[in-house]
């Protein structure tokens, strides 16, 4: 449903995507994660014929994102990272504008935008601009919907946002994907990643790699050790001091930490952190979750 | 952490705007040395109560000290005593890294010998030696949040707030920004941190969470995650903090009634 092949763009010297590319199948929710400055961005207004990339191509729905501006525009939704719904239109006004621009009606599409538009319609009289940011949230997927698109693009839905009201957005996003609606969305929390079917793990420009979630997980090539004490702040300090830790990181209320040799077992380093006078030491062998893996090839794409 | 010595304390705080309640009788103290998290949805009343701890606005009533002092009566002696930032506002993007440390060195009044002294520590300990006079517009994201906590305590304020820092940045770079945190809480200075990351949650000494107004809990994570039998604290989080339309409209309320006071 999306192709995206060989896919370049520089601002000046700064280069956004280096050489970009991947597949969306039909029907797929497919997750872009990443920091700021990985290119999402640059990568879905590429996709929503926004801008034009330097080198390589693009297509939706089998149209050719250049060449077919005009047809991928009528089939795509889009809801862009910063709000830009009409702020002094009403919530109504707005849906009816978007509806309208796409020649059709709230009527016609309501069943697509119920579940969502229920929840801010006691609210339909009031200015975009008055609403808080979990209804701007969910007025401005409404208008993204309205023409029933067969592909969503959701630029960073969810970032800012508390950990409840992305949830019901997940909770939104899947249902719609049971519609039949493709879906791309990008987040840079990266628990969200499990929610994708498939996603591609992005840094400066690059993908690092695409794949399911799980798969992504269970391909982690190195020991992954999980270490916790009563003082954290000096485990952590202890563990990079050690010769043979060669990552450790925070995480939860855990130490995560990569051996230099993956044979080393959580009894070995159990040891050496009793040797540093930890308290109430737990040491065991865990599983990488996607932000290792992410942290893990980080490392290998510096060097 | 020293449990004895409490740097904020918060009793009955109430604030109201016109009939609108955003903060309903919190109730809590922060130790010295502290790292505390501050969680709570959207319009849970988080910046209000946070607001008020830093002595930008008043409390409808209650007593409420900062560092020792009122925030009613002496809120230039709090604003004095604590550090602020947040990812929203932190420095100023069109100066320089020189620039930014002397204009909020010159804010808390240090002396140019001592802006002299501290800047050079800073920057070496950042390894931004080479950067002084570059604008900081120009650097990554998150040598900006790195700069701006350094900056935010060059003061050596005993309290720091921390406003949802870490939004954007890639995770290594999210976890040194909480190596610096955990420094400065060892140091003695207390930490004062919202976050929508609930894995940083975890990282906290103690965490409160804000709903609809009220503290719905307050203990250790690991307390939490027995009391709420979750296995983590994003299943405490969804717990305590599930609401449907309630808060929100909350904040809507709170907006018009601002809006009301000006006309």
């Amino acid at each position: 449903m999306i192709k995206v092949k060989n896919i370049s763009k520089a601002y000046n010297k700064a280069e956004a995507l280096k050489n970009i590319s991947l597949e969306v199948k039909k029907g797929e929710l497919f997750g872009l994660i990443g920091p700021d400055g990985a290119g999402k961005t640059t990568l879905m207004r590429i996709l929503m014929t926004l801008l034009i990339q330097d080198e390589g191509k693009a297509e939706m729905s089998g149209f050719d994102v250049v060449r077919d501006y005009k047809k991928i525009r009528r089939l795509v939704g889009y809801m862009p990272g910063r709000f830009s719904l009409y702020q002094d239109l009403t919530v109504e006004e707005n849906l009816e504008f978007f509806a309208t621009v796409f020649g059709t009606s709230i009527a016609e599409n309501y069943e697509l935008i119920k579940d969502i538009y229920v929840q801010i319609e006691p609210f339909k009289n009031r200015l975009a601009g008055k609403l808080s940011g979990g209804m701007k949230q969910k007025l401005a997927l409404s208008c993204a919907l309205i023409h029933k698109p067969e592909i969503l693009v959701l630029d960073e839905p969810t970032t800012g946002v508390d950990a409840v009201s992305r949830k019901e957005f997940w909770d939104m996003l899947k249902k719609l994907q049971n519609q039949g609606i493709t879906i791309l969305v990008s987040t840079p929390y990266m628990d969200e990643a499990g929610l994708c079917d498939r996603v591609a793990l992005m840094q400066k420009g690059e993908i690092l790699r695409i794949d399911s979630p799980a798969r992504i997980v269970e391909n982690y090539p190195r020991k992954l050790l999980a270490a916790r004490s009563e003082e954290m702040y000096r485990l952590i300090n202890d563990l990079r001091a050690w010769k043979k830790v060669e990552t450790a990181y925070a995480f939860g209320q855990f130490a995560h930490v990569t051996p230099v040799d993956d044979a080393m077992e959580a009894v070995e380093l159990e040891h050496y952190l009793m040797s540093k006078k930890h308290q109430k030491l737990q040491v065991f062998e865990t599983n990488p979750g996607i932000e290792d893996v992410f942290m893990g090839l980080m490392s290998e794409y510096r060097e | 952490m020293n449990q004895q010595i409490p740097v904020i304390t918060v009793k009955d705080m109430v604030k109201k705007f016109g009939s609108f309640t955003a903060n309903n009788h919190l109730n809590f103290e922060v130790y010295k040395g502290e790292i505390f998290g501050f969680l709570g949805a959207n319009g849970a009343g988080k910046t209000t109560a946070m607001r008020i701890l830093c002595g930008l606005s008043a409390p409808t009533s209650g007593e409420i000290t900062v560092g020792g002092f009122d925030v009613y009566t002496q809120t230039e002696q709090v604003k004095r005593n604590i550090g602020y930032m947040s990812q929203k506002f932190s420095l100023y993007e069109d100066m320089t890294i020189a620039e930014n440390i002397r204009f909020y060195a010159g804010i808390y009044g240090i002396s140019v010998k001592q802006r002299k002294e501290k800047e050079q520590l800073l920057l070496k300990k950042l390894n931004l030696e080479s950067e002084r006079d570059k604008l900081i517009a120009s650097l990554p994201l998150g040598w900006k949040q790195k700069l701006a906590f350094s900056i935010a305590i060059f003061h050596d304020p005993q309290i720091v707030f921390l406003d949802e820092p870490t939004g954007g940045v890639d995770p290594i770079t999210r976890r040194q920004f909480w190596d610096f945190i955990y420094e400065a809480a060892a140091e003695g200075k207390t930490i004062f941190v919202t976050t929508h990351y609930m894995d940083e949650a975890e990282y906290c000494d103690r965490v409160s969470i804000m709903v609809e107004g009220r503290i719905a809990a307050l203990d250790t994570p690991d307390k939490l995650k027995k009391q709420f039998q979750s296995e983590d604290m994003n299943g405490v989080f969804l717990k305590l903090a599930r609401r449907v339309g309630s808060s929100e409209s909350g904040v809507e309320s709170k907006k018009r009634i601002n809006k009301n006071r000006k006309s």
